[in-house]
């Protein structure tokens, strides 16, 4: 069974793609290029080391859109981490401020509630504000933008996708009728437990880009981000578009491309569980 | 005071005021808005460059960087084995159906006599070859089934489950293939 769907897939996508490269809004041609390694890039020292120095190496990932020719390469800078704060974070901005001015990555709040600074740091996605510097000197630390995701420069992807996806879902409050007291839409302190665990998303994009299903049907998969946030408004008791809401995700792909592979759970920042949301999801369509 | 001011706010409302004031006609100068505006990403240049930036774009590393988990590597193992297994049974099936036409003789009396003359270690290798991914996927299959009631998501619980997975249908084939 698995392997006739696979084949079938595979004939139906080479007869799709000479399409889908002219109906594509933007460059989906370019292929993943290899990445320069750090041992063939220069390594960008700490300024003045003391004597007792911890210095820790980073390897960071950098493309320049100015070079669009260019292949993108790794970068290595060193870091007194006597001199550095406890955070990833901390250490790019101290490389942005002290090393290389260059350095190019999203950040705002450093706390963790804005989600800009979601990048892949030692093979996991996370926030850097979030992500204590190891303190083993020995090992070092290397640092990427988001998976799979267009590269606009350097540590900076390209979420336009993302966020399309995220006004798909309306993800904001659908009702027809008033409420019976012409006062507020109300709620019971159980129907408002439900939301739990779900409001609180910051779409910083760190469970859909550590997605496997997600990185390869990126233009028709939702992801578990966006997944969470639609169930999010499934479980709202105040929401009467439910039904649509199951119908609009009633496909092969935009639900179902989950395969419970739960590396979202495992990566969120904030500690939610997009896979349990994704489940809940299934399970409400498969009982209605 | 306030039948004057009501007075004076209607005849504005209706467009007939008088400019009584230096004050009234200041306020109606601030209200008329003349500034023109151009959207910046109309402008065709700027959209050509950001279209050429894009095309040139690469994609950010994905399955070479990402740090091996179970979670991951027991999903593709899962999508593998039963790769394995259902193209086992078709290319067995279709070769059971072909095979009087073709001469081959694969029914069981002739493979058991095939296999007995096998040295040992090929009869071990292949046992275990092909309960290690039934087992497999078949434990997984429970697993998910599991899931699809919405239970067992917590991360550690997901690692544990992967793991007793991978321990069982290690050790469960190794009885297999030693039956």
């Amino acid at each position: 069974m698995a392997t006739s769907r696979a084949l079938s897939r595979l004939a139906l996508r080479r007869a799709a793609a000479p399409t889908s490269v002219f109906t594509r809004t933007f460059a989906t041609v370019s292929p993943s290029r290899p990445v320069v390694p750090e041992s063939q890039t220069s390594t960008a020292k700490e300024p003045s080391p003391e004597k007792d120095a911890r210095i820790k190496t980073f390897h960071i990932y950098r493309w320049n859109p100015d070079e669009p020719t260019s292949k993108p390469k790794m970068q290595s800078y060193t870091l007194d981490l006597n001199k550095t704060g406890p955070m990833m974070l901390d250490a790019l901005i101290r490389i942005k401020n002290e090393l290389d001015p260059t350095l190019t990555f999203r950040r705002s709040c450093r706390e963790g509630i804005c989600g800009s600074c979601a990048m892949n740091i030692d093979g996991v996605n996370t926030l850097a504000c979030l992500c204590r510097i190891p303190t083993e000197t020995t090992q070092e630390s290397r640092v990427y933008p988001l998976p799979h995701m267009y590269v606009v420069k350097d540590l900076v992807p390209d979420l336009t996708n993302f966020y399309k996806q995220y006004r798909s879902i309306k993800p904001y409050l659908q009702r027809d009728t008033p409420p019976p007291d012409g006062r507020e839409n109300r709620q019971s302190k159980a129907e408002r437990r439900k939301l739990d665990g779900l409001y609180e998303c910051i779409l910083c994009a760190c469970c859909s880009t550590s997605c496997p299903s997600y990185w390869w049907n990126q233009e028709e998969y939702l992801g578990p981000a966006v997944l969470l946030q639609s169930y999010r408004w499934i479980a709202d008791s105040r929401d009467e578009k439910t039904q649509e809401r199951q119908d609009a995700l009633n496909n092969s792909m935009s639900l179902y491309r989950c395969h419970t592979i739960l590396n979202c759970s495992r990566v969120c920042p904030k500690g939610l569980n997009p896979g349990l949301a994704i489940a809940e999801i299934k399970k409400s369509m498969a009982f209605t | 005071m306030t039948a004057p001011r009501a007075l004076q706010l209607g005849l504005r409302r209706t467009g007939l005021g008088v400019k009584s004031t230096f004050n009234g006609f200041k306020s109606r100068i601030a209200q008329r808005r003349v500034a023109s505006t151009q959207t910046t990403s109309e402008s065709a240049a700027a959209d050509n460059i950001l279209v050429k930036q894009r095309l040139a774009r690469p994609v950010s590393p994905h399955l070479g960087i990402y740090q091996a988990n179970i979670a991951m590597y027991g999903s593709a193992f899962n999508r593998i084995t039963g790769s394995i297994l259902s193209g086992a049974f078709y290319i067995f099936g279709f070769a059971y159906l072909a095979a009087p036409t073709i001469g081959w003789h694969i029914e069981t009396p002739s493979m058991v006599a095939a296999v007995g003359s096998w040295p040992i270690w090929a009869k071990i290798a292949t046992k275990f070859s092909v309960a290690f991914p039934f087992l497999f996927h078949s434990l997984n299959g429970v697993r998910h089934l599991v899931w699809d009631t919405g239970r067992g998501f917590a991360t550690k619980t997901t690692a544990r489950s992967g793991w007793v997975v991978v321990a069982a249908s290690v050790v469960g084939s190794a009885i297999l293939t030693s039956v």
